[in-house]
């Protein structure tokens, strides 16, 4: 799926009006079936950049589009079947912890389903093999008929990520799938969802914490600061100058931006 | 260096003394003298009549009478249950905010808000009205006997689980939900794998809790007409019959453990 972004800017709901917004006007582009990590001090923005990707949050200004198409203009069923298309694994595995690992993974089907097929694999489920298979590629294939609240919590984030490779999308969006993995964890997981993607023609996007597996695994790192791209560069450019600049503290930073505004905007006088 | 003072303590000495001097005029208006309680006379009185529950009634004739209306009272509680489950599930899918797609990315579009006012209005409607109220009028239409308990049970019961049912779902983890109806999965996929298994316990836990208290409003319903232990207990009571309430309050008491026993073992099998 080929995403472009076009000067969005998100806003969180829950955010006080006035504050800054937590991603400034951004353009970004993904062809269908590359590959992007996203990389960025915390707070910078690395979440809601997904959510605005997987059409969870709506974008305040600007315009996504996926495919050619803007998702906010579809009517609600439409907007639905794009979700789809799509997958997004939040960083917290969304996983009911009295819910079977297999049924947990065998969800990823569900938008492909109806629901009499979605009862009756509950009932048995559907297509063992394919579950098993998904939860190999993690290390997990003997855990497929664990209880989720058995597992641990490295184990509880790769059946999350085991999931996408079930679900029909053709854009994975991967928020920190490394959290609670151990490096060499880490390293497979990481290799089995680019490979997937690859193989199947699927656009990836993950945010990652640990910079030397997004250079490692990853032909396009996208640094993100403040709620804009600090630079977006192919691994081989990002040299440790960049990095360093990326992750500084605020307060070493050459030029103060504590009143920031977006150009062009009046500031929004509020009464509290 | 004084240790950093607790900015939140005033304010909760103020509502503490707020609440007790509000609840003044409700002991006022409840006529609460605990005094009468240990009066000589009164106590009299009570001994009197808690003397003549002595010796429960134990004659097999009687016990075999009692065993048929314990079965029937449960099969009232029972039966009552299930129709209002068949009535609050669809509400309260309805009406929880947690299955709602247009709220997953802000605020909720206008015609699911007023849909589920609407439901909400009717729970309100179907659990204010007590079913004893609803059993005195089910009594004209269906005449004396169990099925008017049961419908009772049905209509008032039906707006306290919906009511319930939705509030636990929408208090508890929404994380799995929202990710599936996020990833494009329909609203009762998003039941089935998300929310159920997320609180299955305590969506049991209450149903077998309202099932006790279904049994315990029987009694109630009993003593207008609709059959059961309670239309036991009103008998023996209008008869003076101590020895037979005890019997039969002795059976109730052996229905709540019995329930409660349940849903333990339920909640540790749900885990």
């Amino acid at each position: 799926m080929k995403l472009e972004l076009q000067g969005a800017s998100v806003r969180h709901p829950a955010a006080r009006p006035g504050g800054a917004p937590a991603l400034h006007p951004l353009s970004l582009s993904v062809a269908a079936g590359e590959a992007v990590a996203i990389i960025g001090p915390s707070g910078a923005g690395k979440t809601t950049l997904l959510e605005l990707l997987a059409c969870a949050l709506r974008p305040e200004a600007g315009q996504l589009m996926l495919d050619g198409v803007d998702p906010w203009s579809l009517p609600r069923s439409g907007l639905q079947r794009l979700r789809g298309q799509l997958f997004l694994a939040p960083q917290v595995p969304p996983l009911p912890p009295r819910q079977r690992v297999v049924t947990a993974v065998l969800a990823g089907r569900l938008p492909g389903w109806s629901l009499a097929t979605s009862l009756r694999s509950l009932a048995y489920p559907t297509d063992t093999t394919a579950a098993r298979e998904a939860l190999a590629r993690f290390d997990l294939a003997d855990k497929l008929f664990e209880r989720v609240d058995r597992l641990a919590g490295g184990e509880r984030q790769r059946v999350g990520l085991a999931r996408a490779l079930l679900a029909p999308a053709r854009l994975w969006l991967v928020d920190e799938p490394l959290s609670a993995l151990d490096p060499r964890r880490a390293a497979q997981a990481t290799a089995a969802l680019v490979d997937e993607a690859r193989v199947r023609g699927i656009t990836l996007v993950a945010t990652l914490h640990q910079v030397d597996m997004a250079l490692a695994h990853f032909p396009r790192i996208v640094g993100l600061r403040d709620g804009a791209v600090a630079f977006d560069l192919p691994p081989a450019e990002v040299t440790p100058a960049l990095l360093e600049q990326l992750y500084a503290e605020r307060d070493n930073l050459p030029a103060p931006e504590q009143p920031w505004s977006p150009p062009g905007l009046p500031i929004a006088a509020t009464c509290r | 260096m004084t240790p950093p003072r607790d900015p939140a303590w005033q304010g909760r000495v103020f509502w503490s003394v707020a609440c007790l001097l509000l609840l003044w005029p409700l002991i006022v208006a409840t006529e609460f003298r605990p005094a009468v309680l240990f009066d000589p006379d009164s106590l009299r009185v009570t001994g009197r009549f808690l003397a003549g529950f002595l010796p429960p009634k134990v004659d097999p004739a009687f016990l075999a009478e009692v065993a048929r209306e314990t079965w029937r009272t449960v099969a009232i509680a029972t039966a009552g249950m299930a129709l209002a489950m068949v009535l609050a599930v669809p509400l309260t899918l309805m009406s929880a905010r947690v299955l709602s797609l247009s709220a997953l990315s802000g605020r909720m579009a206008r015609g699911p808000f007023w849909l589920r006012q609407g439901v909400r209005t009717l729970l309100i409607v179907l659990r204010s009205i007590p079913e004893l109220v609803w059993a005195l009028v089910f009594v004209r239409v269906v005449g004396l006997g169990p099925t008017a308990g049961v419908l009772a049970i049905a209509l008032t019961y039906g707006g306290m689980l919906g009511k319930v049912y939705s509030e636990i779902l929408d208090s508890g983890e929404t994380g799995p939900t929202q990710a599936l109806l996020r990833n494009g999965g329909g609203r009762l996929q998003g039941f089935f794998y998300g929310l159920l298994p997320q609180n299955s316990a305590e969506l049991t836990s209450y149903t077998v809790y309202r099932w006790e208290c279904a049994i315990r409003s029987s009694v109630v319903l009993g003593f207008v007409g609709a059959g059961g232990l309670g239309q036991q207990i009103d008998s023996a009571m209008k008869m003076f019959n101590g020895g037979e309430v005890a019997t039969l309050l002795m059976v109730f008491v052996a229905l709540v453990a019995l329930a409660d026993r349940v849903s333990a073992w339920l909640r540790a099998w749900l885990g």
